[in-house]
């Protein structure tokens, strides 16, 4: 997730200041991870020097959260750009459970039992996210969904991996 | 959720063998089901899931090994040594049942649907329809009763069989595949409201499933794999 757009974003709708720019991106998406203040103001003022926003009148004696902040023509430009950019669909094919199994081929070990214990976790992450759900507002139902599915396509993988095996161990033995 | 393993299990499967002509089913599962939990069953297509849960609901006697029900303040009961009469009794007195097609009657209301195991238990009609009415009230199917299946969309459709299911309050619901043909939305609304049922009335849950979304709203999960319960993992909630 981009937190500068994300930021930009939130700015788009109305002049804020960096404190209250914190708390609303808080309230959206930080989900048991807060966004730390420093990051907030160094992030906002390297969107002043690109330009992508501008400071409103500073007032006396205030430090950076003193500062209001709007978006400026080409800080709009910037956020469209970014909402209608599709991204990139699983950008990398390598992932750390992919070389585990490969490697646990390689070394003649039980890679079974490695897709076995990452699937016990999987159904335990699951299984927390499902708890969350309950009772929650749709925001956090829809953040929960998102990750429930993505964990839920990586347990398809290894199903179909476990499945495959004997295969793949043959496959990588012969090459 | 409780401490399942300080508790008796309310069923217990040991060595359970089962085949259909060459094929064995089963091959040597122990189980234990522990009151109140809720347990998912997964594994791939074929792999003995539904065999399994036959076996521990008693529709099926296995070929070999042991299921046991022990029932809250009665005497523990071997179910795969009853004859078909009493485990039939069985499976209407202390088991609900839910499939994945709803296997509703076409020709009867929503209402007597649901009614249907009450008055096969001798419950009399106007009480069995009083609880029914209240089941699909709390199944948020509030003046649906009159309504024929034909005329339910799939998720109303499935929320009347977990009335049907639920109605004579068994202390446990066997689940096949429940959520199976519905899409996302209907499968979570159907799942939420007939676990919300569940754990306020301390039914003991078995349910399988190929989905892990749906399996996660189980406290635990058991993998059958060619027959038997994988090995090694065992997460507990």
């Amino acid at each position: 997730m981009n937190n500068s757009l994300t930021l930009l974003g939130l700015l788009s709708r109305e002049p804020s200041y960096g404190y209250d720019l914190k708390h609303s991106y808080d309230r959206y998406f930080g989900a048991g991870k807060a966004l730390a203040f420093g990051q907030v103001y160094s992030t906002l003022a390297r969107m002043v020097r690109d330009e992508l926003i501008r400071a409103l009148g500073e007032e006396t004696g205030g430090g950076p959260d003193r500062k209001k902040y709007e978006i400026t023509v080409a800080g709009q430009d910037r956020v469209r750009e970014w909402l209608f950019t599709p991204d990139v669909p699983s950008e990398s094919l390598q992932s750390e459970l992919f070389a585990k199994t490969v490697i646990a081929l390689l070394l003649d070990d039980d890679a079974d039992r490695l897709l076995d214990v990452q699937r016990g976790e999987h159904m335990a992450r699951m299984r927390e996210l499902t708890r969350l759900k309950k009772d929650a507002d749709l925001l956090r139902v829809l953040m929960c969904d998102h990750g429930l599915f993505h964990i839920e396509a990586d347990l398809r993988w290894i199903d179909l991996t476990s499945a495959r095996l004997t295969r793949l161990k043959k496959e990588l033995q012969s090459a | 959720m409780s401490n399942h393993d300080t508790t008796a299990p309310i069923l217990s499967a040991r060595g359970l063998h089962h085949s259909f002509g060459q094929t064995e089913a089963l091959r040597g599962v122990d189980l234990d089901v522990h009151p109140g939990e809720v347990l998912a069953v997964m594994g791939p297509s074929g792999s003995g899931k539904s065999t399994l849960l036959h076996c521990l609901a008693g529709v099926l006697v296995p070929d070999g090994g042991s299921v046991t029900h022990c029932p809250a303040g009665r005497a523990p009961l071997e179910i795969s040594a009853l004859g078909e009469p009493k485990r039939a009794r069985l499976r209407l007195t202390d088991f609900g049942f839910v499939f994945q097609f709803g296997q509703l009657l076409p020709e009867l209301t929503a209402v007597d649907n649901v009614s249907i195991p009450l008055l096969l238990a001798g419950t009399r009609r106007p009480e069995a329809l009083r609880r029914s009415t209240d089941l699909l009230d709390r199944l948020g199917l509030d003046g649906m009763g009159a309504k024929l299946p034909g005329e339910l969309s799939g998720g109303q459709a499935q929320r009347v069989a977990v009335a049907r299911a639920l109605v004579t309050s068994p202390a446990v619901l066997f689940a096949d595949e429940p959520t199976g043909s519905l899409d996302s939305l209907a499968s979570e609304n159907v799942l939420t409201l007939m676990l919300e049922l569940v754990r306020e009335a301390g039914t003991t849950v078995v349910m399988i499933t190929h989905d892990a979304r749906t399996a996660a709203y189980a406290d635990r999960e058991v993998i059958v794999r060619d027959g038997a319960i994988g090995a090694g993992y065992r997460v507990s909630a």
